[in-house]
C-alpha cells in the first residue's frame, strides 16, 4: 500500500471495518493536533525529555554524584556547560539524571490520581443514592483543602522521601478527576446502549468497566495532560522544601534549593534547574492545550 | 483554589478554560444543593469536620512518636507511660478525636515543641505577615489582571490578547520559588531597587508598635514614613511575584467571562443602538461579569495564602508558610496541624464568602 492510499484508507468516509474506523479517527485527531504548532513544540520537547531520561548514563558527560571540591562553583564553561555546584558536581549531568526523577514522579502521580478519581467518580455516578452522596461529600472535603498544605502535612506524617512525595501528591490530586468522571457518568448512565448491554445480562461491574470507563477516559486524559505541569511544579516545590527526593539524588527542585544559598554570587547553580523545570512544564501545558483541541472539542473554543 | 492547583503559588498547572471549572462544575453543584444560607452553613460545618478528621488522622498515623518528643529519648518506661496517659493516647480513637475537636474549637492547638509557645499564639503572630503579603499580591493581580483580561477579550486576537496569553502560559509553567530567587538576584543583588529578604531592615525591627500585625498598616498608624518605605521595599517584590501568578489566573478567567458576555445578544443590541465600544465593553459586558469575577478573586486570594508557603521560604518572610515548613522539618506536629487547620479554615471561609456574595449580588441566584 503506498503512502497516498494509506492516507485515503484512513480518511475514508465509509470505513469497512471497526479497526479502520478507529484508526481513521486517530489519524484525524493527529491531523488536528499537528496543525497546532505550539502543541507540536510541546510534544517535541517531551519526546526529547524521554530520550534524555532513557539514555541518561550515556548522555551525561560526567557522573552526577562525583564530587570535585577543586572545581566547586565554577561558572558555565567548555568543561562544564552549565557550571558546577557547591560540591563541584557537574550541573548538566545532574539535570540529565534528574529528568528520570521528574518523569518518575509525574508519571506515577499521573497514573495513580486519575485511576482513583475514575473509580470514585464512576462508582458514585453509576450507583447514585447514598453512595453518591457519601463519595461526593468526601471529594468535596478534599477539594476544600489547600492542596500544597495538605501534601505538606501528609509528607510530614509519612516522612520525607520521593515515594511519600508521590503518594502525597496523588492523594491530594484525585478529587477533580472524580468530579469529572462522575459528571461524564451521569450523562451516559441512562444512554440506550447501556440499557441494551444491561438487557443482555451485563452486571454492574461489567457495565462500569466495559461501557462507562472507556467513555470517561478521553476527558480524563485531557485533564491529566493539563495537570501535568502543576504536578511537576508541586513536586519541585516539595523537593525545594527538602521533603521530596533526598540528597544526593539529583532532583530539580532540591537542586534549586541547594543553589539558594549562593544565589547572589553563583547564580547558575539555582538558575539552571529552574530553567529545566520551566521548559518541561511549559511543554506539558502546550501539549495539554493541543490535546484538548483534539479530544475535547467542546472545551476548546473559548 | 481548591479545584485548581495554584499549587505552586499556587495555581499553575493548566490553562483556565478547563481549570476554571470551579465556578461551573464544583461550586455551582454545591450552590444548587445548598439553597439557603442555612444549607451553606451545614455544608461548611461538614467540610470543617472533614478537615479536622483528616488532620487528626495525619497526626495519629505519623511514625514519629509524639510521646518521645515530650519526654525525650532517655525517659524511663514509667515516665513514658505517665506521659502517654497524660496525652490521652491510651483512650479509644473516637474519644481522642472528640477531645481534639473540642480543643480546636476552643482555639487550642497544643504547644509547639520547636518554639515552646502555644501554637495558637504563634499563629496569631505569623498569620498577619502572610495575610498582608497575599492581600497585596491579590490587589496587584486584580489591578493588572482584570483590565488585561477585558482588553484581551474586547480585542480578541490582537496583540494585547497575545501578550495576555503568553503571560498566563508562562505563569502556569514557572516554579514560583525559582522566579522569586531570580527576582532577588536581579532586583536586590544586581539593581539594588528593593529590600532584601525579610519584612524589614534591621534598624526598623520592632520600631513600630504592633496593632494589626501588618507592618504597612502599623507603620502608617504610627505615622512612621521611614518604616513604611522600608517595609514597602521589602514586600513589593514577593507581593509582585504572587501578584503575577494571581494575574495569570484572573486575566484568563476575566477573558473567558468577557467573551461569553460579548457574544450575547444584548451586546449586539447595544452596538446596534450605536453605543461606543467603550460603553459596550465596560458599561454593559463588564458589569455582568463582576459577580463571577468576585468568586474568582476570592478563590485566587485563598490560593495565594497557600502559595505563599514557597515564596515565604525564598524571601525569609516570617509568615505561616515558613512557620509550617520549619515545624515540619523539626517534626513539630502540633504546629503543622494547627497551621493546616488555619489555612484550611480560611479556604473554606473564602468559599463560603464568595458563595454568599454570589447570592447577594446576583439577582438570578435568588
Amino acid at each position: 500500500m503506498t503512502e497516498m492510499t494509506t492516507r485515503a484508507w484512513l480518511l475514508t468516509d465509509a470505513p469497512q471495518t471497526r479497526r479502520q474506523a478507529r484508526l481513521g479517527a486517530i489519524y484525524q485527531g493527529w491531523l488536528t493536533f499537528r496543525a497546532n504548532r505550539l502543541a507540536m513544540l510541546g510534544l517535541a520537547i517531551l519526546l526529547f525529555l524521554l530520550f534524555v531520561a532513557a539514555f541518561a548514563p550515556w548522555l551525561a558527560p560526567q557522573n552526577p554524584f562525583a564530587q570535585n571540591l577543586a572545581e566547586r562553583l565554577k561558572p558555565p564553561s567548555a568543561a562544564h556547560w552549565l557550571g558546577t555546584d557547591a560540591l563541584g558536581r557537574d550541573i548538566l549531568s545532574r539535570l540529565i539524571h534528574g529528568s528520570r526523577v521528574t518523569l518518575f514522579i509525574v508519571g506515577t502521580v499521573a497514573l495513580i490520581a486519575p485511576v482513583i478519581g475514575l473509580f470514585v467518580g464512576t462508582v458514585a455516578g453509576f450507583a447514585g443514592g447514598w453512595v453518591d452522596q457519601v463519595l461526593m461529600r468526601i471529594t468535596d472535603i478534599f477539594l476544600a483543602f489547600p492542596k500544597l498544605i495538605l501534601a505538606l502535612a501528609f509528607v510530614a506524617a509519612l516522612g520525607p522521601g520521593i515515594g511519600n512525595a508521590v503518594l502525597a501528591l496523588a492523594i491530594t490530586s484525585w478529587p477533580p478527576y472524580a468530579r469529572l468522571a462522575r459528571a461524564e457518568t451521569l450523562t451516559i448512565r441512562h444512554a440506550d446502549y447501556i440499557a441494551a448491554a444491561r438487557l443482555q445480562g451485563a452486571g454492574p461491574l461489567r457495565l462500569l468497566i466495559g461501557h462507562v470507563w472507556p467513555l470517561c477516559i478521553s476527558s480524563l486524559i485531557v485533564r491529566v495532560a493539563l495537570d501535568m505541569a502543576g504536578i511537576i511544579l508541586s513536586a519541585a516545590g516539595l523537593g525545594f522544601l527538602g521533603l521530596g527526593a533526598q540528597p544526593p539524588m539529583p532532583e530539580w527542585g532540591a537542586m534549586i534549593s541547594d543553589g539558594r544559598t549562593y544565589i547572589l554570587d553563583f547564580w547558575w547553580v539555582a538558575a539552571m534547574p529552574g530553567m529545566a523545570i520551566f521548559i518541561v512544564s511549559l511543554a506539558f501545558n502546550l501539549l495539554g492545550d493541543g490535546l484538548r483541541d483534539v479530544l475535547d472539542p467542546k472545551g476548546a473554543k473559548e | 483554589m481548591t479545584d485548581t492547583d495554584m499549587a505552586n503559588t499556587g495555581g499553575q498547572g493548566s490553562l483556565p478554560p478547563t481549570k476554571g471549572g470551579l465556578p461551573k462544575a464544583g461550586r455551582s453543584r454545591l450552590r444548587r444543593r445548598a439553597t439557603s444560607i442555612g444549607g451553606l452553613a451545614l455544608s461548611l460545618a461538614l467540610t470543617l469536620l472533614g478537615l479536622l478528621l483528616v488532620t487528626f488522622i495525619i497526626g495519629r498515623v505519623m511514625p514519629i512518636d509524639p510521646v518521645l518528643k515530650v519526654v525525650g529519648e532517655r525517659a524511663t518506661q514509667v515516665q513514658y507511660d505517665a506521659a502517654y496517659q497524660a496525652m490521652g493516647l491510651d483512650r479509644p480513637l473516637w474519644d481522642q478525636f472528640l477531645r481534639y475537636m473540642g480543643e480546636v474549637l476552643r482555639g487550642d492547638f497544643g504547644r509547639s515543641i520547636s518554639t515552646g509557645h502555644p501554637v495558637a499564639e504563634d499563629l496569631r503572630r505569623v498569620f498577619p505577615a502572610t495575610f498582608e503579603l497575599a492581600l497585596l499580591g491579590t490587589l496587584i493581580g486584580v489591578c493588572v489582571g482584570v483590565p488585561l483580561g477585558v482588553i484581551a477579550a474586547a480585542r480578541r486576537g490582537g496583540w494585547i490578547d497575545q501578550i495576555a496569553r503568553v503571560v498566563a502560559l508562562v505563569g502556569y509553567s514557572m516554579p514560583i520559588f525559582w522566579l522569586g530567587l531570580m527576582g532577588l538576584l536581579l532586583f536586590y543583588g544586581i539593581l539594588g531597587w528593593v529590600g532584601g529578604p525579610g519584612r524589614q531592615g534591621i534598624i526598623f525591627d520592632g520600631m513600630v508598635p504592633t496593632v494589626t500585625g501588618m507592618i504597612l498598616i502599623d507603620s502608617l498608624l504610627a505615622g512612621d514614613w521611614g518604616a513604611f518605605r522600608d517595609a514597602f521595599s521589602h514586600i513589593i517584590l514577593p507581593a509582585s511575584l504572587l501578584g503575577y501568578f494571581s494575574l495569570a489566573y484572573i486575566s484568563r478567567m476575566t477573558r473567558s467571562f468577557m467573551l461569553e458576555q460579548l457574544s450575547a445578544e444584548y451586546v449586539t443590541t447595544a452596538r446596534v443602538k450605536g453605543l461606543s465600544e467603550r460603553r459596550v465593553v465596560w458599561g454593559h459586558a463588564f458589569r455582568n461579569i463582576m459577580v463571577p469575577l468576585i468568586t474568582v478573586i476570592a478563590l485566587s486570594f485563598g490560593s495565594l495564602l497557600e502559595g505563599s508557603v514557597l515564596t515565604e521560604i525564598v524571601f525569609s518572610w516570617p509568615g505561616i508558610g515558613q512557620y509550617i515548613t520549619k515545624a515540619l522539618l523539626a517534626g513539630d506536629m502540633n504546629a503543622v496541624l494547627g497551621g493546616t487547620v488555619l489555612i484550611g479554615t480560611c479556604f473554606v471561609a473564602l468559599n463560603l464568602l464568595s458563595d454568599i456574595l454570589y447570592r447577594v449580588l446576583d439577582p438570578r441566584a435568588k
